[in-house]
This record gives C-alpha cells, structure tokens and sequence, in this order.
C-alpha cells in the first residue's frame, strides 16, 4: 500500500514475529496493522472506542489513533453502514463494528442496496472498501439476538463479498487483506471462539483472502466448515481417527466468492461429503455447497451431500441451544450415515 | 405536562404553525387537500404576482443577468422534463418522474452551490442534474432501461440518482463527516455537502439517522427537503404533525421554511445555509415549500386522490411565471431574450428527442459486468457459459 506507515513508537512490532494469540488478540493487531499502514482507514461502531468494543476487538485503538479514525457511533446500524459508504465515496477505508449478529438487520437495507449495489449502478466509477465485521454465531448463553448466523444472506447478494476467519493467524492476515480489498467484505467472527489460542506469524506471507484451505487431509470422508464450525470438524476427525476413519476438513474461509475447487477434489478421492455449519440449512451456505458437489463431482460421490446445521428456527433460548448447535456427536453421526450409505 | 398544541408552538413568540392554513383539518387528514400556505414562517423574496418583497433575515443582491439565467435555467428543465413526459407516452421510456412546479426548488438550491460542493439527490432532481453540469441526455437510461446513470459522480460531484426512500440522506453525512475529517471546514473555502429528499422520505429511519449523524458529527451538511405536499397520494400531514422545518430544533440545528417556488429566496436560503456549513456551522434543514404539479411518476394518477382546485391555486403561485413578470417590470429582459430562451428549449428537446430514440440496448454482457472491483470467478464462469448459451442462437449472433 502507498500510504505512509505512521511513525508510533508504542506499536513496535514485536520483537519475535511468532507469537500465540488469541483471535481476539491476532484481529485487535491486524487491525491496528491496517490503520498503521493506511491513515485513510477508520473504525465506526457502537462502544469501540474508550470501551475497545464488548469483545475488546478495538483495544486501544482510538486511545492511539484518535477520535477521528475510531469513531463511536451513535447507536444505529443503518447511520453506521450508511455514513460509511459516504466517507468511503469520500475516500476513507471504513471498518463498521456490529456488536452482535442480531444487529445487522436495521443495516441491511443499506448493505443490499447501497453497499452492494454502488459500484455496479456507476459500473465502476464509486468503488466502496467498506469492511463489516459481525461477531457471530451461538455458544455463549447470551439471550435472543445475539448468537446469531445470518452469513447466507449476505452470500446471496451479489455485490458483497463475504469471509470468516477460524483461527488466530487467519484472524490476523484476512482482516488485513479484507481492509485492501476494493469490494465490500462482510467479514464474520467466531464470536465464542474468540479466545482460542494459536501461532501467528507476523512476518509470513498470506495465502489469497477468498481461498478455501484444506486442514487435515483424509481418505474416508471430507468434512467442510466455516467460522466457528472448523474447530468442531477439526474435534470430529481428532474422534474418527481413533476409531481408524480418516477425515479430510476443509475450512471454507470464504463464503462468497465460494472457493469449492479444494473441495471438488476432495470429494473426488472420498466420495462423501459432510458440510457442517451453525446457520439453519434451507437455502443456505450449505445447500449451495451440496447443490454445486452434486454438479460437480456427480460420479464421484459414494452417498448424497449431508449437512450438519442449526435447525429451521428461530435461535433457541440459550438453555437448548447445546442440542440447536452442531456438534461433535452430530457430525461424526453424518460421517457415520454418509459411510453406511 | 404539555398539550400537543405547545410541542407545535416550540418557541412561544413565534407564529401559529403553518399548517393551520386554508383546508380544515378534516380536509387534510382526509387526504383530500395539500395546504398551499407555507405560513408566517415562510421566507419569500418573490412573491407569486413578481413582486419584490423584504424579509427581515435572508436577502439577496442579484443582477438582471444572474436572474435571467436563472430563469433560462427553469425554462429549459421544466422543457426537458415535458419532452421526457411526452417520450413516455410514446413508449421511447419507461417510466419518467416529473418535476414539474419545483424548477425553482431545484435551480435555485443547485445554483447556490459550487464546483467543490457535493450534492446527493433522490430521483426527481433533474433540475439539480443541470446545475451540476449534468445534461439531460444523462438521465434518460435510467428511465429507458439502458442504464443505471452514467454520469462520473466524483468528477460532477453529483451522486446517482437513489431510489431506496432516504438512503441517500446518510450516504450524504458520510460524505460531510469526510470532508471535516479531511480538514475542509471552516473558512470561506471550506466544502459543504446537500442532500436532496422529499416530504414523504422525512419518514424514514435513515432521515431522522442522518440527521443525528450530522448533528453530533457537526457535519457540513445542507438537508434540503422538497415538500411538494404529496408522497404519491399521501399528503404530508400523514407523515408528521409539526411544520417539516421545524424538525431540525429537536435534532439541534436551524431549520428555515423557504418558498420553494421563489428561485430568489431558495437561492438566497441555500446559499446562506451552504456558507454556515463551510465554514462549520452545520447542518442545517432546509424545507422547500412547493407543489409537485404533475403526477408521482407517469404510472400514477392523481385524480384519485386529490382535488383539481388544489393544482388550480398552485398554478398561481407558478416559479417560472413570477420571474418573467419581474424580469419585465424591471426591463431586464425583452421580447428577444425570451423568444431565445423559447428556442433554445425547443433545440434542447428536439435534441434530448433524437438521442432518446436512438439510444443502443446495453449487450448481454453488461449484465455481469462492474459487480465487483477486484472480480468473483464464479461469476465470470457463469458470464462464460450465458454468453456461450447465446451465441448459440441465430448463427452466433444475438
């Protein structure tokens, strides 16, 4: 990027490049990388400033950057996407913080109709960088609105591109590339996975943003995943592998464009595949997969496309939802139905 | 505590609401009449019989050729506006939406504006199009079907056209909030934004939004609403119970009820209005009392919903009529100027006419293309195998 790098002593990088962190931690850095990197992006949302964000995601950042590039928002969603795509027309880089999954929805008429559609109405004069980081998904016994999956309606919406991380590194780096990217990226967090450790390497060089990526390789069945689900994948093929069934996982990472090609080929050496995600199945992420496998890999495939998922609820009160969420037991029954096939 | 006649009484020297006009409230909420009286508060500087009146805080110094060119300029868009109607009706577009009796709403906000403003407009500002630079030809793909506008918004400072009730009033304050950020506010040079939206949009989340954002941002934001008194059959009372203008004071910022058929005092409003927001004293609302003369769109029929007296008392109150009568009371302008104008209208659309007719459907490609900046391969395989569907046909063409 050209932009100048900011001289800030206090944010030296450190001193050995591996380092373990959480996701929250790795996407708090990776943040600040971007804002270091480009004085044009900025941070709007709701408490993101002194607070650092109900995630802690922000830490910092306008203690450092200043009021005017971690703005806290007045509490509307529609005011924070839509003043962003002005301040994007006007140059800036913006990366809109939605507290929860639940709250996206008073910003979705501007996502789906100004977000996503700007830059193909002037067919290309207005190009809009806007970021909308969604911390998502259940698992934390938080009441209604706030354990939510709503991924596959913004897949659905051309225009919009869309992305989630599973772990610390790719926390670090996607956050990053999602900020240079010149499209609009709904970027979705795995919110109850926010404190799970791993190595990241500040120094290495990233694989492309909307790349699938194969975590374990197999030969029984292949497993696909996204966001919070490919520590669940990962958990059910660590479980198979000792009962002598070998798993291949793919963690999906992007979710539009979909990167199925890892998974064609997969699929083409296991002829089963398993697609495990938190959102309700119809007319999803997951329903796309299996529609575009059976497609694609038609001969290959030993038993149909099953898919592990949230049901076609509402999200349930807290109390249910360990039984709602895709699990562990769940997968490996899918895996189970597939192999028996 | 407070009766609902204090909350329309904010300040309690100030004039009876303005609403409290002509109809009778049985007639309004009926939805049968628009009031046509903008009330004490109302700034005017031309009244409809042309003649020059004072107003104790807005005035204007302008010469004969300055208002010649302004009405030049609502001659030749309400021209442009009745050719656009007409081509609708011959089936050249689809659909048009006229702006016929809010020309001097239209050139007057736009020409108080600069080259280094911007300006975000809803779908019925053709007038504002002009004063951006933006010719008349410009609009019709949207209305043909050929295109979605394609005007550069950045080089004209005109944002497209946006349709979604309201959305535009918060891109507006993004665009306001940047142009503070980026340290352009605050002197005579400063830059300022406007947003152009209508009575019924003064409804929706995104408005009321963007006036918070604005405010608290202290952002260089002009909110320039058009009150023509109906969203398609829905008169204005409908949409809110005090006088538009006087919203702005719940929000923390001057709101001024302006002729909207007066190009004199719209002028001199939005230029005041613009002056304050660069040099950082915005936003500021501004409600432009006007009439909407013709239908919503072409698809829809007013006669359902309101009275033809209504538009005979607003045909009084014409903005172009009251120009030319004190153009030619002034002597500022003769037979000759106006005879130009006049031919100057018909070659503008005779020519708006010929390009309408033979403007090009878009090919098939254009159906895929600038949906992303950086591309979607899924979408460029599908492109692929459509096209590749299509050639197919009639020896390869389509």
């Amino acid at each position: 990027m050209a932009a100048p790098t900011m001289d800030r002593s206090t944010t030296a990088a450190p001193a050995t490049p591996v380092q373990t962190l959480t996701i929250s931690k790795a996407l708090n850095m990776g943040l600040r990388a971007s804002m270091e990197a480009n004085p044009k992006v900025i941070m709007m949302g709701e408490d993101i400033g002194k607070l650092g964000g109900v995630f802690r995601i922000t830490d910092g950042l306008q203690k450092d950057f200043g009021e005017q590039r971690v703005l806290d928002t007045p509490l509307a969603e529609s005011g924070i996407i839509g003043t962003a795509v002005g301040l994007a027309i006007r140059g800036y880089r913006p990366v809109c913080e939605i507290q929860f999954d639940g709250f996206i929805f008073p910003g979705f008429d501007q996502i789906v109709s100004q977000v996503a559609k700007l830059h193909y109405r002037t067919q290309g004069k207005i190009k809009l960088p806007i970021v909308i980081r969604v911390p998502f998904g259940g698992g934390i016994g938080a009441v209604e609105h706030h354990s939510e999956s709503p991924e596959s309606y913004f897949a659905h919406t051309a225009g919009l591109k869309v992305v989630s991380c599973s772990n610390p590194a790719d926390a670090y780096w996607m956050i990053q590339q999602a900020i240079d990217c010149d499209d609009p990226v709904l970027f979705f967090e795995p919110k109850r996975r926010y404190y799970e450790k791993g190595e990241v390497d500040t120094t290495a060089q990233p694989g492309p943003l909307f790349q699938s990526r194969v975590l374990r390789t197999g030969t029984d069945a292949t497993l696909v995943a996204y966001g919070p689900m490919v520590r669940t994948a990962l958990d059910a093929a660590t479980a198979a592998a000792e009962d002598g069934t070998s798993l291949e996982v793919i963690d999906l990472r992007t979710l539009s464009p979909l990167d199925l090609v890892p998974v064609f080929e997969s699929v083409r050496r296991t002829g089963r595949l398993v697609v495990v995600s938190e959102a309700p199945s119809e007319s999803s992420i997951a329903s796309e997969i299996a529609a575009k496998v059976q497609q694609e890999c038609f001969y290959s495939l030993q038993a149909p496309v099953l898919r592990v998922t949230g049901f076609d609820t509402p999200y349930p009160p807290s109390k249910l939802e360990e039984e709602f969420l895709p699990d562990l037991d769940r997968v490996l029954h899918a895996v189970d139905r597939s192999l028996a096939w | 505590m407070s009766s609902p006649e204090q909350w329309t009484h904010p300040e309690p020297d100030a004039a009876p609401a303005a609403t409290a006009a002509k109809p009778t409230a049985e007639q309004v909420i009926a939805g049968l009449r628009a009031t046509d009286e903008g009330g004490a508060d109302l700034v005017q500087l031309l009244t409809p019989e042309g003649e020059r009146v004072t107003h104790p805080d807005f005035d204007i110094d302008i010469s004969a050729e300055e208002l010649r060119g302004l009405y030049r300029d609502m001659v030749l868009i309400r021209r442009v506006d009745r050719e656009a109607n007409a081509l609708q009706r011959k089936g050249q577009l689809g659909i048009w939406v006229p702006l016929l009796g809010q020309e001097a709403a239209q050139i007057g906000a736009g020409r108080a504006m600069r080259p280094t403003d911007m300006a975000f407009p809803s779908y019925r500002e053709h007038g504002i199009a002009w004063t951006r630079g933006v010719h008349p030809t410009e609009l019709l793909g949207i209305f043909r079907g050929t295109d979605q506008g394609t005007w550069d918004p950045v080089e004209k400072r005109f944002h497209p056209y946006t349709i979604v009730i309201g959305n535009q009033v918060l891109n507006a304050a993004g665009y306001a909030m940047g142009q503070k950020f980026d340290g352009k506010v605050g002197d005579d040079d400063g830059e300022a934004t406007m947003v152009f939206f209508g009575d019924g949009a003064t409804s929706q989340g995104d408005v009321h939004e963007g006036f918070v954002w604005a405010a608290v941002y202290d952002a260089p934001l002009v909110f320039f609403c058009q009150n023509n008194q109906w969203a398609i059959s829905e008169p204005t009372e409908r949409q809110s119970r005090l006088p538009l203008y006087q919203r702005a004071r719940g929000y923390g910022f001057p709101g001024i009820r302006v002729d909207g058929n007066d190009v004199l005092a719209t002028l001199a409003v939005t230029r005041w209005a613009l002056d304050e927001c660069r040099h950082g004293n915005g936003p500021i609302l501004i409600e432009a009392f006007t009439y909407r003369m013709d239908a919503h769109t072409t698809s829809d029929d007013p006669t359902r919903y309101r009275l033809s007296d209504e538009l005979e008392l607003w045909k009084l109150k014409d903005p172009i009529e009251r120009v030319k009568v004190y153009l030619v009371r002034q002597q500022w302008a003769d037979q000759e100027f106006f005879a130009g104008v006049e031919a100057e209208a018909d070659e503008l659309a005779e020519n708006l006419r010929e390009f309408c007719v033979n403007m090009p459907d878009p090919p098939a490609e254009r159906i895929f293309s600038n949906v992303y900046a950086e591309g979607n391969p899924n979408l460029e395989a599908q492109r692929d195998e459509f096209l590749d569907y299509v050639s197919g046909f009639a020896g390869g063409e389509h």
